[in-house]
């Protein structure tokens, strides 16, 4: 057993936290408080190869591993949930779809432009109807020759207002429920597709939050991600992805909280001492730097899993569950350390309780992950092999032209 | 043309509070390390000069194994091959002789590059003491590479309020300041050869050197006093707090 990040891992981590610290902590702040998306920051991100972390180098990608992608995102949620939200949507959910369901053709003209940050992709399964209960969804897409005509609207989908390809569900055949989803990538322009922002969030006001809808939108068969009544499963083993990612972020809020109350409780002082000399704010601390650990444990397994190409939909599920309430309840305990400043705007700690909230919601709520973990533990659930199986890691393969 | 950066491994400076005085006196830090900040600013001349010019950058460092790290840093920003001398007990003048006989062993460096200090050491003297072993011109404060070939190097230099345009036949010793640029980010594509490479490492005895007995020493080692912080607030309307403050800052004297 190895515990130890490769020299590899080491040097993304280094450059990674460098670019955080360096261009995104100290601009973000004044983005949340302005409601807009730093456009910019996807440009760097591009230009660095974050975009494409872990597709392989023939896509256009960086040729990294999953435990990368975990680090990438890990870095970027310290310094803000928003950026690494671009991460999850924009990596995991979309362009990991393509590589891991989409045909060569696909991979070669969809993936390519995603990997190098040439097109910005998001991912549209939530509906005003249909969250945690995807087969509620009332999108539908209607076979017409070589084309789907799609029907619907899409809710609560980060990157809406900036993405050029949005892989979306729909229903081609609502008798089956859930196996009678597909997924499509659309691509903006299309006519009858049209996006919009979300306002009044409670967090990540640096993100674009929005809404898909679709007006009789003719989509050709060869944007079809995967079979015909396949869409469950697509969307399913993205959220394995992205949730992994959700997750590593998550550990980034603990240790930029963490951070900030180490630094207050040993400067402010009540009733004749430091109030890191208090032990129930001992005790506050203490939790944080256990539950990042811990968090990053659960994290890196589900990484380590994805690498060794193992299923790990279980493992996933509790590091997304435990980090993320670990990551609310850190920034939680981070404002009650800094008293009343630390409710106020002024300090850092609140935005990243904001932002915090809305983790414990997105990407399975944390009811669906108690619920997904005790299937799993009275043996009522079982997964079964999927058609295509996320790739596992091989790095000849993914750093070979 | 070859470019050969001399990079030390350093503290993170935001870990350098943590340092304790024993573990600065002994060397052995328990803390993070990266490549001394000044240094990156000397690797991003030499990866600039072997854009703009031509040539090739390398980089070098004196430490133990695991300074190793700090040059996988540096070919990971870009440079093409690093080296290490391995040694770890050596001053400034020792890690001068051991740089000097490496460069003379290599042959081909045109230019020769520094960070005008290290972050841990502070001296300043290793680029000076590196250009008086190899006899070499050195140019210090260098804020921009005008020109570089085999015939001349022009840099353009800040000496205090003045700057000067200096031009010299390599090869050269240049210790740079950050204006040369901000040190750009690792690649990917660099991140992974560079942990791939094997780094070759050199000895004194390689180099026909005998690393000369320290002529600093140390005689004691301490942390600065804490500072007494004091916060004051000053009420009123904005135009009241501001004249208050003014004259609590005049009263101190800050202004």
């Amino acid at each position: 057993m190895d515990f130890a990040y490769t020299t590899e891992h080491e040097m993304v981590r280094d450059m990674v936290r460098d670019f955080a610290a360096k261009e995104v902590r100290p601009v973000i702040a004044d983005y949340d408080r302005e409601h807009k998306f730093p456009h910019f920051l996807l440009e760097r991100m591009a230009e660095l190869g974050l975009l494409g972390i872990c597709i392989p180098v023939r896509y256009g990608g960086a040729g990294m591993d999953y435990i990368s992608l975990g680090i990438v995102s890990e870095a970027l949620e310290w310094a803000d949930a928003s950026v690494r939200e671009t991460i999850a949507v924009h990596v995991a959910l979309n362009s990991l779809a393509v590589f891991q369901w989409g045909t060569e053709e696909q991979k070669q003209r969809l993936l390519k432009p995603l990997a190098t940050g040439e097109k910005i992709g998001c991912f549209g399964l939530t509906e005003p109807a249909a969250g945690s209960d995807v087969a509620a969804m009332r999108t539908t897409a209607r076979r017409d020759g070589d084309d789907y005509i799609l029907n619907g609207e899409k809710m609560w989908i980060t990157l809406a207002d900036v993405a050029d390809y949005m892989l979306v569900f729909a229903k081609t055949d609502p008798e089956k429920r859930h196996r009678g989803i597909t997924a499509f990538m659309l691509e903006r322009g299309m006519p009858g597709l049209t996006t919009g922002t979300i306002e009044n969030k409670m967090g990540v006001w640096a993100s674009n939050t929005g809404w898909i809808a679709m007006n009789n939108v003719r989509v050709p068969k060869t944007n079809r991600i995967g079979q015909e009544g396949e869409g469950f499963k697509v969307a399913m083993s993205s959220l394995d992805n992205a949730r992994m990612t959700v997750a590593a972020g998550a550990a980034g809020t603990i240790r930029a909280v963490m951070e900030l109350s180490l630094k207050y409780a040993q400067e402010r002082v009540t009733f004749g001492k430091k109030i890191a000399e208090h032990q129930l704010v001992q005790q506050m601390i203490a939790k944080m730097a256990m539950n990042y650990d811990i968090a990053t444990l659960l994290w890196q397994r589900s990484a380590w899993l994805k690498n060794q190409g193992i299923r790990n939909t279980r493992e996933t599920s509790q590091a997304k569950w435990f980090a993320t309430e670990a990551a609310w309840e850190a920034a939680s305990d981070a404002v009650q350390i800094h008293g009343a400043y630390g409710y106020s705007g002024e300090y850092e700690v609140e935005r990243y309780l904001r932002n915090a909230k809305g983790a414990v919601i997105y990407e399975g709520t944390t009811q669906i992950h108690q619920l997904m973990q005790a299937a799993y533990a009275l043996g009522w659930r079982q997964d079964k092999p999927l058609r295509c199986e996320l790739p596992a890691y091989d790095p000849d393969y993914w750093q070979s032209e | 043309m070859r470019y050969l950066v001399c990079v030390k491994q350093t503290p993170d400076t935001a870990e350098l509070p943590k340092v304790k005085p024993e573990e600065a006196a002994s060397g052995q830090l328990s803390i993070h390390l990266v490549v001394n900040p000044w240094d990156e600013h000397a690797l991003e001349a030499a990866l600039q000069m072997s854009e703009n010019f031509g040539g090739e950058a390398s980089a070098i460092t004196v430490g133990n194994e695991g300074a190793i790290e700090a040059l996988r840093s540096a070919l990971a920003m870009g440079c093409k091959s690093a080296t290490l001398v391995e040694n770890s007990d050596a001053d400034a003048w020792g890690v001068a002789t051991l740089l000097a006989a490496a460069v003379q062993k290599m042959g081909d460096v045109t230019v020769l590059l520094t960070g005008q200090m290290t972050v841990d050491g502070n001296s300043g003297t290793v680029p000076v003491a590196i250009a008086r072993k190899l006899g070499w011109p050195l140019i210090t404060g260098v804020a921009r590479v005008v020109e570089a070939s085999e015939e001349a190097v022009v840099v353009e230099r800040v000496s205090g309020q003045a700057r000067h345009t200096v031009r010299v036949k390599p090869p050269v010793v240049l210790s740079v300041i950050k204006e040369i640029g901000e040190p750009r980010y690792p690649t990917f594509m660099n991140i992974r050869k560079a942990a791939r490479v094997e780094i070759p490492v050199w000895k004194a005895e390689d180099l026909g050197v005998e690393v000369p007995p320290p002529v600093v020493h140390m005689s004691d080692f301490r942390k600065p006093p804490v500072r007494d912080a004091r916060v004051q607030l000053f009420d009123g309307t904005p135009e009241e707090a501001a004249s208050a403050l003014l004259d609590a800052l005049i009263a101190e004297k800050v202004l």
